[in-house]
């Protein structure tokens, strides 16, 4: 027989005491937290993986959803132009990039839900960082984001979009995404595994956001009233990646919004998690 | 590895709380209200109390035995020691690595290949990638895959499936091994196999933490036993003596909690 098996590396020292203050608990919460980060490789290829089963025997696999979005995005796009009266070249592009950025922040909270549910027989036989759970989720959303902007790249060539200096401006809006989108797993995952009933609920909540927040129609529509926009979480955080892409610079205040947005998600979230992290796998 | 495995468990207790009435935690109320074991929490929430007050002291070179009827408590503590339940009471430490054979099908997915499923198991033991190559080989070699390592488990034989879920739990050698009792259930051709695998990976551990059924096994390869009933510790002592102790009264002990 080989035996040239390797032992487990990871070496622990697992300590705890029920009814741990609060300092105990949050430094196995931040533990848990680079535990996960430490095995993003096995993240990354869970993420992969449910990606390609969901697909399973289908020839395009997650292309369909590339192509599903664009048919929308064409749709949507000549009828809401006759509509607002607005100029196709003008709104495909903000159109195409509003819908695909929507159905990433839509799936990824739907999904937040399931984060710990649907790990639940991993979380029953061995102890792994809850974070783990939540980079996949994440993974698995920006997979499919990252086949759907095979859209705006379409549309964006069509109506002749360049790239630009502007659009490094993203870049600290990709960075809040990141991080919301991880605060949302941990937040709606522990919630959710305790409540079964979430979901549903989630799910409307962000079918009324959807409405409200500028994704199918533009800010500018709103006239006066869109002094009042940066108030909606969801605006800010739309458009500090949508503005550079259009052209703009995202206003200081929906700066300030998305930032202080983000950190109030984090604190809520981390507020759950280090009480909620011990009690998962009993809840699951 | 320099660190020396230890086990240090003092008075804790694990209550489940009995929430969404799903049938599976419906079936384990059931059992557990007949057993007398239900209790309220100070929220007033119904609990099952799986475990109550348990001290034990594990050091290098210790092997324990779990002994105890149905619904003792044995996979629950064996889940505590696994870090995996943490106990509502008391405290502990454990220290050194750890690999726990809980659940014979943990993470394999039937979809993914054999090769996909080894990668996977390596991954959720944080094996860098040189190391992932290794364990391939070894496994592929004692599950017999050949060339199905490439197709998906879905279409192997049953035989096949419990040689490769045995040869994926036991393919990391830890210091602290805990070991539920499924694990030495399986037909007599297979056990002749796993079991040359299985000394060989007991005899590597420090500590062993053992529940079975089959009580020539916890003889012949436990020092300690661990007598647990409706949670509590019954008896705890050197395996002849609690052994013998808990055949006498089995009949009974087994009677009740039916
Ligand atoms: N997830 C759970 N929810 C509710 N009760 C549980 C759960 N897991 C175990 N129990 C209860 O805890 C007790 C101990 O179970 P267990 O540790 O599985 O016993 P054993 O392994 O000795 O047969 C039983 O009364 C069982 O009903
Ligand atoms: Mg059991």
């Amino acid at each position: 027989m080989n035996n040239g098996a390797t032992p487990l590396a990871r070496t622990a020292v697992l300590e705890f005491e029920a009814d741990m203050s609060t300092a105990g608990r949050h430094r196995l919460a931040v533990e848990d937290l680079r535990g996960g980060l430490r095995l993003w490789r096995l993240a990354w290829s869970l993420g992969w993986l449910d990606t390609r089963l969901r697909y399973r025997g289908s020839m395009l696999g997650p292309l369909w959803l590339t192509i599903s979005t664009g048919v929308m995005v064409g749709a949507l796009g000549f009828l809401y132009s006759a509509l607002f009266g607005m100029e196709i070249r003008e709104y495909l592009p903000f159109l195409s990039l509003s819908l695909v950025l929507w159905a990433f922040l839509s799936s990824l909270v739907s999904e937040a839900c399931t984060t710990f549910t649907e790990a639940e027989s991993i979380i029953r036989s061995v102890r792994m960082p809850f974070f783990v759970f939540s980079i996949r989720t994440l993974i698995r959303n920006v997979i499919v984001l990252a086949h759907n902007v095979i859209v705006i790249l379409i549309v964006f060539g069509i109506f002749a979009v360049w790239p630009n200096w502007n659009w490094l401006l993203i870049l600290p809006g990709l960075v809040l995404w990141i991080a919301d989108g991880l605060a949302l797993t941990l937040l709606l995952g522990a919630f959710c595994a305790r409540f079964r009933d979430i979901q549903p609920i989630v799910n409307s909540i962000m079918q009324i956001a959807f409405f409200l927040t500028p994704v199918i129609w533009k800010p500018e529509q709103l006239g006066t009233g869109a002094a009042k926009l940066p108030l909606n979480p969801f605006f800010d955080l739309m458009e500090v990646v949508r503005a550079p892409l259009l052209g703009h610079t995202p206003g200081v205040l929906v700066w300030v919004g998305a930032i202080l947005f983000s950190m109030a998600l984090w604190a809520v979230s981390w507020a759950l998690f280090i009480r909620a992290r011990g009690r998962v796998a009993f809840w699951i | 590895m320099t660190t020396e495995a230890s086990i240090d468990v003092e008075g804790i207790s694990v209550f489940f709380p009995l929430y969404h009435g799903s049938s599976r935690s419906l079936k384990k109320m059931v059992v557990a209200a007949a057993a007398g074991r239900l209790a309220k929490d100070q929220q007033q929430r119904i609990v099952v109390q799986a475990l109550r007050d348990i001290h034990l002291k594990l050091r290098s070179g210790d092997r324990l035995g779990l002994v105890g009827s149905n619904g003792a408590g044995k996979t629950t503590l064996l889940r505590v020691l696994a870090g995996i339940y943490e106990p509502v009471m008391g405290r502990m430490r454990i220290q050194g690595s750890l690999n726990a054979l809980l659940d014979p099908s943990l993470g394999m997915n039937a979809e993914l290949t054999g090769r996909e499923n080894i990668r996977l198991r390596g991954l959720y033991n944080g094996l860098p990638n040189a190391s992932l190559s290794r364990l391939e080989d070894d496994v592929a070699e004692f599950a017999e895959l050949g060339d199905f390592i490439d197709l998906p488990v879905r279409i192997y034989s049953a035989g096949m499936v419990v040689r490769l879920g045995f040869a994926l739990a036991t393919a990391i050698k830890p210091q602290i091994l805990l070991m539920d009792e499924w694990f030495l259930a399986g037909d007599a051709a297979f056990l002749e196999k796993a079991r040359h695998r299985l000394e060989e990976m007991v005899k590597g551990a420090d500590i062993l933490v053992l529940s079975s059924h089959q009580d020539e096994i916890v003889r012949a390869w436990c020092s300690r036993v661990l007598w647990l009933d409706q949670g509590k510790v019954r008896a705890d002592g050197p395996s002849g003596e609690v052994l013998d102790a808990y055949l006498g009264r089995e009949p009974a002990a087994a009677a009740s909690a039916e």
